[in-house]
């Protein structure tokens, strides 16, 4: 799970994936943001959407942050704490950017289709082309301005493809209700593409899923 | 000549059964109703208020004390001449804005600062009750300040806000009083005193106790004062508020005074004198009968127990939005504490903010000069009071 801003995989003051995740939001729900940094998506769906936000963050500054402005949201942990919420308490659960820093991805999203009727997960993908190359010409392990970590001191332990993760979504049996992929301008790639021309142009995707009942 | 220990114990004394500030008197047709089976009455609340209370009467914060706190929050303690408690946290201006809200805050129900307490007088007797006082528990001191905002004309408090044994009246009005509290502050508590919290309350007692001028508990009619024991039981519960990061900070392993040991058991050490000085301090204000109760109390608090072994339960469709707040080198009630009533709030899907914040000062720090614990109850009560509607 990630730690603060500074970990974020995609900082910048406004996150191209936070407006794709806004979209997906119907207004009023009862949301929860795992992994929601200084609160940033939380506040924006607060004031656009009228949600009932919720958040959980690792890092303390960024909750006592959150805290300070009047968002309901606990320091805590994606991997351990999430087991403590009932079934279908919340519209939505969201895991913006967090997935890959996670110990036990599958647990997680288990968790996440459990306790929400919908998740929108957003993550970067590591099959984008640019990551590609720079394995295949430098032999090393990639980094961008987006991810900017060495391979020791990464806290992003889990990196997936786009199409690693729609095994993960098959593998747990959910729902795609919606997707989306975004180049490394923020802008959507193309719609309709096959999944693998996503997984080639896409440098981040969002998918909104649903546990089957 | 008299000593000085002899004026501010007569002006303690004085303050148990005619406290400074507001007194509000319940007689035998409002009894109390105790844990303990036994109904009281008559009895008495010592309590301050500060700020105003809107037309609506929706902007009232009850602020509860810790084991040896009173009602003198924000304004000069009459038995020390001290500033109040928690001045630092509420005032015009502070975190706790009194030009915005109207806040109470009541001597408990044990104490020895007005509210009726081993050191009161027995009506029915004409002496202090000493231990013919049935025990108090958390739920009855909460089950009393009821009866207080009632009487106050409010219905709903906007917040309940406390730390340590404060936090646990916090949850306790959470759990039995839900739609008259609008928000919750629990700070550095526990839903439950810990073994080893009830370990440390037992040698305070004990010390208490063995010292000969308790008098089996009779020694104020007997003009007699446990002090040494009190002192003890004070100096053994005060390095359970520090850390070891703060006492090796504050004192390190200096001498007092002197350059080198003295090879006596004299106060060597500064931590000695400065434990020493704790304990004397405080048995000019506190009453050793009182210790004991209020102590028990805290003992016997378990709000899982009292919901079936479920905290989730205790808090099921609460409404009332919770801020819990610990501190990192807290270890009488750590950050595990308030996990657990963070977790059972979620269960019970409540609304919830829990920060734990970085200080090296231990359980104490909720009564000290913590800026984040100040900007998180700040916009914590901020955004509770757009919600309630309060100007």
């Amino acid at each position: 799970m990630t730690t603060d801003l500074t970990m974020r995989a995609v900082p910048g003051p406004i996150r191209a994936d936070y407006l794709v995740v806004s979209q997906l939001i119907a207004p009023g729900s009862k949301v929860l943001d795992v992994g929601c940094g200084d609160g940033g998506l939380l506040k924006l769906l607060r004031d656009e959407k009228g949600v009932d936000g919720r958040g959980i963050e690792l890092s303390r500054e960024g909750v006592n942050r959150c805290v300070a402005e009047g968002l309901a949201v606990i320091q805590g942990d994606a991997d351990t704490d999430l087991a403590f919420y009932p079934d279908d308490a919340f519209d939505v659960v969201i895991l913006s950017q967090t997935i890959q820093a996670t110990r036990a991805p599958r647990v997680v999203l288990e968790h996440m289709l459990r306790i929400g009727k919908q998740a929108v997960v957003s993550f970067p993908n590591f099959g984008h082309w640019r990551l590609r190359l720079q394995l295949v010409t430098r032999g090393r392990m990639p980094t961008s301005e987006n991810l900017p970590y060495h391979w020791y001191d990464t806290p992003n332990i889990h990196f997936c493809t786009i199409r690693d993760f729609v095994d993960l979504v098959r593998e747990v049996e959910a729902v795609i209700d919606h997707s989306t992929a975004l180049d490394g301008w923020g802008r959507e790639v193309r719609v309709n593409a096959p999944w693998w021309f996503w997984n080639f142009f896409g440098e981040q995707a969002v998918f909104k899923l649903r546990g089957k009942r | 000549m008299a000593h000085p220990r002899r004026i501010s114990d007569e002006l303690a004394r004085q303050q148990a059964d005619q406290p400074a500030g507001e007194v509000a008197r319940f007689g035998a047709d409002e009894p109390l109703m105790l844990d303990a089976g036994i109904s009281l009455a008559p009895f008495q609340i010592a309590y301050r208020t500060y700020g105003t209370l809107n037309a609506e009467k929706s902007n009232a914060i009850l602020v509860c004390h810790a084991l040896t706190g009173d009602q003198h929050v924000a304004s000069k303690n009459p038995v020390t001449g001290k500033p109040g408690w928690w001045e630092i946290m509420i005032g015009p201006g502070k975190p706790i804005d009194t030009e915005r809200y109207f806040v109470i805050s009541s001597n408990v129900l044990g104490g020895c600062m007005g509210t009726t307490g081993p050191a009161s007088t027995d009506p029915a007797t004409g002496e202090p009750y000493g231990l013919s006082l049935p025990l108090i528990t958390i739920p009855d001191m909460v089950r009393a300040q009821s009866m207080l905002v009632k009487r106050l004309g409010i219905d709903t408090l906007f917040s309940v806000v406390g730390g340590s044994m404060g936090g646990m009246q916090v949850l306790q009005w959470a759990a039995q009083y839900r739609d008259r509290v609008f928000s919750a502050m629990p700070i550095a508590t526990a839903a439950r005193h810990s073994a080893q919290n009830i370990a440390f309350h037992e040698v305070g007692r004990q010390a208490i106790m063995a010292d000969p001028e308790w008098r089996g508990g009779r020694y104020l009619a007997e003009s007699a004062r446990p002090l040494a024991g009190l002192a003890v039981a004070r100096m053994a519960a005060h390095i359970t508020y520090l850390s070891d990061a703060a006492l090796h900070r504050k004192f390190g392993r200096r001498f007092q005074d002197r350059d080198a040991p003295t090879f006596s058991f004299d106060a060597d050490f500064q931590v000695e004198s400065y434990l020493r000085y704790q304990g004397e301090a405080f048995v000019e204000r506190f009453d050793a009968n009182s210790y004991l109760y209020v102590t028990r109390a805290m003992d016997y608090f378990d709000i899982a127990a009292d919901h079936g072994g479920s905290l989730a339960k205790a808090f099921a469709g609460t409404k009332t939005r919770f801020c819990v707040v610990s501190f990192t080198s807290d270890w009488l009630f750590p950050t595990a504490d308030s996990r657990q009533v963070v977790h059972a709030l979620n269960a019970a899907g409540a609304s919830v903010s829990f920060a734990e914040i970085t200080s090296d000062k231990g359980h104490d720090a909720f009564l000290l000069d913590e800026p984040e614990l100040f900007a998180i109850t700040r916009g914590f009560l901020e955004s509770a009071a757009r919600a309630r509607g309060i100007a």
